[in-house]
Parts: C-alpha cells; sequence; structure tokens
C-alpha cells in the first residue's frame, strides 16, 4: 500500500524531470541575442537596502532604460564568490558587476582568467589596474562633509551623533565626513556642537559590528538620544533602519539616511528623514553598463564625487521647512567650494 | 591486570547493552536497508514536493496562467517545478546530454567541463562533512555541540595565520602544519567549554554560544588587525596564503575539486573507527547514552567529557582550515553561512553516524550547488533552498508526520534518534 504510493511519486518526480529536461532538448532557434549585465552579490544579498540593492538598480535602470538583459546571484559566503563569477562567465555575460571589497580577489582572479570579459566591481579598486575591470570609488566624505555641516545648523541640543556598522574604511568615510562638516560649522560659526559615536583622531567611535540585526540599530540611536542627541547619521545598512525606528518612537530627533535617498527608499520614515548622504553606486553602475555597450569601456577606477554626481546630499524633501535659507545657502556654497577645491577634505 | 581491564570492559558493555537493549554478541536482526533509509528518503521527496509547490507559488507565470484556465495553470506550475528543479540538478549533478556528449567526444577538458557540477557539489560538502562529523561525534558522547561554527572560526584564522606566516616551507610540510593548526585551535576553542562542563556542571550549550559570539569578535578584531592585508585599507581580510599551504586542487581553474573531500572521507572513516570498534568510543558513546551507568561502570566522565569536546572542536577546525586553505586561500568576514549550524542538523539527518553523516553532507551540497544554477535559469531566489532542507530536517526530526502521511506502520526502535542527555541536565 505505502509502497505503492512511493513508487508513484517517485515515477511522478521523474517522469516530471525527465519531461522537462526534453522541454529543455528542443529550444527555439535563438533571437539575437540581447546584452546581458549581471551582478554577483557579497553575503548581504541583493534586498540589502544598502550597496548590493542599489548597484542592483543600475542593472535595472538599465534593463528598463537599455532594454538589456539582467541576472543576479546571491553569495552566501565567501566560498561562493568564485563558482557564482564563473556562471556567469559561462551564461556569457557582457558585463560582470561584484558588489564590495569582499569579492575583490575572486573578481581579481576571474578577470585576468577571462581576459575577454568585462568586470566591474563597487567599493574596489585595483593597483595596478586590470585592462577589463573597473573599479568603482566614491569619495563619500564629500557628501557627508555637507550632510555633518547641516546636522550641526540644525540640531537644537548642540549634540550630533553617529554610529558604524562595522570599522571598515567604506564606512568610516562617511563617519569622517560627517565630523568634519560639523568641525567646519564649528570653527566658521563658532559654536560647540558635539559628535557623538565618532572620534577620528583616535579612530574610536560606536559600531554595532553587525549589518543585520536592526534592535542594535535601534540601541545605539536610543542611547545615543539619551546622551542628547537629536540628529542620528547610522552608517550600517539596514541596522540604520532600526535607528530610525527608534528615533520616530521617541520623536524630537531626526536621522540622516546613508547610501540612498531614505525619503524614498524608506518611507516609512520620510517624516524624520532630514537628509541623506547618497553614494549613488546604481549611477556609476549604469555608467559602466553603458560604457561596456558602446565600446568605450576602460579598465581603472571611476571616482564618485560631489562633482561627477557619484556622490550627493538628497533634498530634504518635507522637512525643508527646518532648514533655514541661509543654512541651505551656506551649504550651496561649501558644495561648490568642495567642488573647485577651495574647501579641502583632507588634512 | 590485564584481567581485571577486560572485566570493566566487559562490565561497560554488559550495561551498554541494558541501556540501548542491543546485544552485540547475539547475531543482530537487520533491519532492510529499505526500512534505514524509508524516513529520510521520503522526507526528501516530500520536501522537494512541497518546495515545488512554492516555487510555483511564487511564479508570476502560475498566477497568469490560473487566470486563464485551470489546466494553463497547471501546465504553467508543471514548466516552473520543472525547469527550477531540472536546473537544481543539472547544476548540482551535471546535464547528462553534456556529460554524454564530453565522453563521446573524448575531450578531457570537455569531461571536466561536463562533470564539474558533480565536483563542485563534492566541493560544497566537504565543509559539512567535516562540520557534521564534529557534531555528530559530540552528540554521541550526549554533547550539544552548538559551537561548532565558533570553532570552525578560530580552526580557520588558526589555519590562515599558518598558511601566510610561515614561508619557504616544502608543501608536505606546510599544508599538514596549517590543517593541524586549524584543527588544534578548534580543539582548545571547544575544551573550554568541555572542561566547563566537566569541573562545574555549567551546560555547555550555553558555553559554546557564548564562545561563537568570542570567536566572531575575536576573528573581526583579529582581521581588522594584527592579522589584516597590508595595503588592504583595514578591510577586514587576510593576506593571502602561501602556495605551499594550499590543499591541491585537481583540475585547472575554474574547477575547485580539491584533496580536502578525500581528506573528509578519511576522518569519517577515522571517526567511525574511533566510535565502534575502539574501547575508547565504546566509552564515549556508554557516557553519552547514560552518564550515570558509565560512571557506576567506572568510567572517567570527566575524561571523556573534555576529549570528546576536544575530538569534536578538532573536526570543526578542520572544516574552518580546509574553506580557507582549499577553497578562499584568504581569510574574510562571511567566510561561513551558518556549516557549524546546519552541522547540527547534518547530524540529526545521519543519525549521529559518521556514514550517515557523509550523506547528509552529500544531499546538502548538492541542493546548495544545484541552487546557485537554478538562480541562474529561473531566477528563483537561493532561499527556496534553505527552506526545502529545512522541511527535509522537520520531517527527519518529526517522523510521525512522515508516517501519517504515507500511512507506514510506526515501530518503536525506528525512533532512534541520539538521546541528548545533557537536555536532561545529566552530568
Amino acid at each position: 500500500m505505502s509502497k505503492k504510493l512511493i513508487v508513484v511519486l517517485s515515477v511522478l518526480m521523474i517522469a516530471a524531470f525527465v519531461l522537462s529536461a526534453c522541454a529543455k532538448a528542443t529550444p527555439a532557434a535563438p533571437a539575437a541575442p540581447k546584452f546581458k549585465a549581471c551582478e554577483v552579490t557579497d553575503t548581504g544579498g541583493v534586498d540589502d537596502k544598502s550597496f548590493n540593492a542599489t548597484a542592483w538598480k543600475g542593472v535595472t535602470d538599465a534593463m528598463s532604460q537599455l532594454g538589456i538583459d539582467g541576472k543576479y546571484l546571491e553569495s552566501k559566503e565567501v566560498a561562493d564568490f568564485e563558482p557564482n563569477i564563473n556562471a556567469f562567465v559561462q551564461e556569457k555575460c557582457d558585463i560582470i558587476i561584484t558588489v564590495g571589497f569582499l569579492l575583490g580577489d575572486a573578481t581579481k582572479a576571474a578577470a585576468e582568467a577571462n581576459p575577454g570579459v568585462k568586470f566591474s566591481i563597487v567599493d574596489y579598486g585595483y593597483d595596478p589596474v586590470i585592462p577589463n575591470v573597473l573599479g568603482q570609488a566614491f569619495q563619500t566624505d564629500e557628501a557627508a562633509f555637507l550632510a555633518g555641516y547641516l546636522a550641526a545648523g540644525v540640531s537644537k541640543t548642540g549634540k550630533v551623533g553617529t554610529f558604524g556598522g562595522m570599522q571598515i574604511p567604506t564606512v568610516t568615510i562617511f563617519m569622517d565626513g560627517f565630523y568634519k562638516g560639523v568641525q567646519y560649522y564649528n570653527t566658521q560659526k563658532g559654536a560647540k556642537v558635539e559628535v557623538l559615536g565618532w572620534t577620528p583622531a583616535d579612530g574610536t567611535g560606536l559600531f554595532t559590528n553587525d549589518f543585520s540585526d536592526q534592535q542594535k540599530g535601534n540601541d545605539m540611536a536610543t542611547s545615543l538620544m539619551d546622551e542628547g542627541a537629536d540628529i542620528i547619521m547610522p552608517v550600517a545598512g539596514p541596522v540604520g533602519l532600526g535607528a530610525a525606528a527608534a528615533v520616530k518612537a521617541r520623536g524630537n530627533a531626526y536621522i540622516i539616511g546613508v547610501d540612498s535617498d531614505w525619503y524614498l527608499t524608506a518611507p516609512d520614515y520620510k517624516d524624520i528623514t532630514l537628509t541623506s548622504v547618497m553614494k549613488l553606486m546604481d549611477v556609476t553602475t549604469l555608467n559602466a553598463i553603458k560604457a561596456a555597450m558602446d565600446g568605450t569601456f576602460k579598465g581603472g577606477t571611476t571616482m564618485g564625487t560631489l562633482a561627477n554626481g557619484g556622490v550627493a546630499l538628497a533634498p530634504y524633501h518635507d522637512l525643508s521647512s527646518m532648514v533655514s535659507a541661509d543654512l541651505s545657502k551656506e551649504i550651496d556654497t561649501i558644495k561648490a567650494g568642495i567642488i573647485d577645491g577651495s574647501i579641502k577634505l583632507a588634512q | 591486570m590485564k584481567n581485571n581491564k577486560n572485566d570493566k570492559q566487559d562490565l561497560g558493555k554488559v550495561i551498554l547493552n541494558e541501556i540501548t537493549g542491543e546485544d552485540p554478541k547475539s547475531p543482530k536482526k537487520k533491519k532492510s536497508f529499505w526500512k534505514k533509509i524509508e524516513i529520510p528518503f521520503l522526507a526528501i521527496i516530500t520536501g522537494l514536493l512541497i518546495g515545488g509547490i512554492l516555487i510555483g507559488a511564487t511564479s508570476q507565470s502560475v498566477y497568469a496562467g490560473f487566470a486563464v484556465s485551470i489546466w494553463s495553470g497547471f501546465a504553467a506550475l508543471g514548466k516552473e517545478i520543472g525547469t527550477a528543479y531540472f536546473s537544481l540538478f543539472t547544476g548540482s549533478l551535471g546535464n547528462p546530454v553534456t556529460i554524454i556528449q564530453a565522453l563521446q567526444s573524448g575531450n578531457a577538458t570537455d569531461i571536466r567541463f561536463a562533470l564539474n557540477p558533480l565536483l563542485e557539489s563534492l566541493v560544497k560538502s566537504t565543509p559539512y562533512i567535516f562540520a557534521g562529523l564534529a557534531c555528530a561525534l559530540a552528540f554521541r558522547a550526549g554533547l550539544f555541540n552548538i559551537g561548532v561554527e565558533g570553532q570552525l572560526f578560530i580552526g580557520a584564522a588558526a589555519a590562515t595565520y599558518v598558511g601566510y606566516a610561515i614561508k619557504g616551507l616544502p608543501s608536505y610540510i606546510h599544508m599538514p602544519l596549517a590543517i593541524l593548526a586549524g584543527a588544534a585551535a578548534g580543539a582548545l576553542w571547544a575544551i573550554v567549554p568541555g572542561l566547563l562542563k566537566a569541573w562545574t556542571g555549567g551546560h555547555e550549550v550555553i558555553n559554546c554560544i557564548m564562545m561563537n559570539y568570542i570567536a566572531y569578535r575575536l576573528t573581526t578584531y583579529l582581521l581588522t588587525g594584527p592579522m589584516t592585508r597590508p595595503g588592504g585599507g583595514g578591510m577586514p581580510l587576510s593576506p593571502m596564503i602561501e602556495k605551499s599551504a594550499y590543499i591541491p586542487q585537481f583540475f585547472q581553474s575554474p574547477i575547485r575539486f580539491h584533496l580536502g573531500f578525500f581528506i573528509a572521507l578519511a576522518f569519517a572513516v577515522l571517526v567511525w573507527w574511533i566510535l565502534f570498534k575502539t574501547t575508547w568510543g565504546l566509552n564515549l558513546r556508554t557516557v553519552g547514552t547514560n552518564p550515570r551507568a558509565a560512571k557506576y561502570a567506572g568510567l572517567n566522565i570527566t575524561k571523556t567529557i573534555i576529549v570528546g569536546m576536544a575530538m569534536s572542536g578538532a573536526l570543526a577546525g578542520l572544516a574552518g582550515a580546509n574553506e580557507i586553505l582549499a577553497v578562499n586561500h584568504s581569510m574574510a568576514i562571511g567566510l561561513s553561512s551558518g556549516y557549524g549550524f546546519d552541522s547540527i542538523a547534518l547530524a540529526l539527518l545521519g543519525n549521529s553516524h559518521p556514514f550517515g553523516v557523509v550523506l547528509a553532507a552529500l544531499l546538502f551540497g548538492v541542493l546548495k550547488n544545484g541552487a546557485t544554477r537554478m538562480m541562474v535559469v529561473s531566477s528563483i531566489p537561493i532561499d527556496i533552498v534553505t527552506i526545502i532542507q529545512a522541511l527535509i530536517l522537520i520531517f527527519i526530526a518529526a517522523p510521525a508526520i512522515i508516517r501519517a502521511i504515507f500511512h507506514l506502520r510506526s515501530s518503536k526502535e525506528d525512533t532512534a534518534i541520539v538521546t541528548l542527555s545533557s537536555w536532561g541536565g545529566g552530568k
């Protein structure tokens, strides 16, 4: 009785495979192959609301604007990088976009083994240059500098806060810029706005050491608010959403988003999102795809700056009434100053 | 003197037989092979079937099909599930058509590439085998080593350090040395909860979880501090290890099939031999099954617990060392997608028997590897495979469900899941 059932089930499953195999074996005459852009994520996954997601937005933008095919593969751990990239090489992807420094070694190895395939890697660059890899790096501190100045100007308590997901350069560059922006405000205005959560001089600050547990973001924001901060910039991917939740629950404080414009990407918190420090990986990814399509693709590193729009400060949206006309004008002046080099961030 | 020892051993055996109802002297009534694999096999089939329904339920084309008519809905469902599972299995076992073509062409490169999906599944199974053995061995000693993940990280860190810091050694010394470092570090990490359990009665589950946290943070510290890659800009990434420390891969890139797989198999045999063919293994199993009886029989429980944990930790450390030396060649955060926790499930699936663990690890490796291909072909997220794995495990852990579905007669001896005496607080 039971064995019969098992046999029937097994036969059904085998039949399903065989049938699908037959269906596969007679493909329709191939249409003209579309340009294919393929993204390999790092361990955060494609829906991390951070750089994997933003880079993927660049691919989907290219799909809708340029009519190309886009695919992605999620990596769960370091050992997945190499086979995932190779799967796309075998899929004959025209450009393979890898996301994050974790993929640095794997991308280099694959690029050198497949010189005919174009690669672009987000948040990484190679020295010396690999001719078929375009690195995408970002001068994020330029936009964060503006955010720091803005935060200092808006703060009522005279304290602003930040925290990071992990003490790594791509995170601390946000916090550095933010800190310097506040200091610049202090010297310009003779003010004494304090930055909680990051001290570039000795490299100490608040870090969740986690890019996924939102509760930790909630805790960080709560303790920063306890210390008196009323503007908080969380640099921790989705963990930052936990901070936004804490700020929203407490009230009387505001959030500065990172990577994308949180007013648009995290609309639950649009009433507390003062602005966002945008790192436009979607734009640089789209540009890399365009370059690969029209044959202008070249190896090297593109640096996203305020000047070329690779990084930017998001609009103030609903909270623009909080930013006085003078402050808004000052920020525009500083932006121009950074672009023309009269204000230098590196000291 | 010698006689005395034999007596003791016999007493242990007698007690073990009392406890387990096994009598090794009388010819065991052999369960038929089918009876043994019935539940796992049906659990896998059922898991795949439910997974298929999920694939259909998350697919747009199926809804579009049902909107037209019920038949085109089922046709779309069949096509979706068929494509998904076809790509899952060609991605993990190889496409029979390609393999046959390659064999006919006789071109060695073609054959290797056609077989690569299968070889890659073995690559993915290897850390599962080591980690699963770690957990199974601990289970046999009545210990719940939930710290495999932390031991794996520490083992990986030690293997990485030996891999890059020591230069100029010949491969036949450097590679074993790095492997040994991984095993030793894993063992040391596991000894801590082992000692706490043996001396103070502190529960190993809690202490293992805490040791995991310490291991994560310690490796992050090491990777951003003392072990960070020069010129890496402070990213949590170690230097590349020396070529001489590589566990060799048999073929050229992109085929990653490596010696580590066979090392893992050798360790499975070793663990089997220790557990079932040595006195010490018998003692360990006796302690695991009933520590009070073992104490009565005069076994040294303290020592057994500590050595059991150390061996389990060594196997976990090997899992980490294998990933570094054979596959990644440097250490970064994001080393493991949770081998340590999957290993608990693996040990359960394999009934805590080393060979069962190998089979379970192969299944996990196949599913994990096939998921990549499935994602490329039909854009089904890799997470669906995680769900299928979970379903299979639920059905194995709760065989009553499978019996109910398939109208199997229940037999008491089938509920052979290893007793976890530690849950009863039995020390």
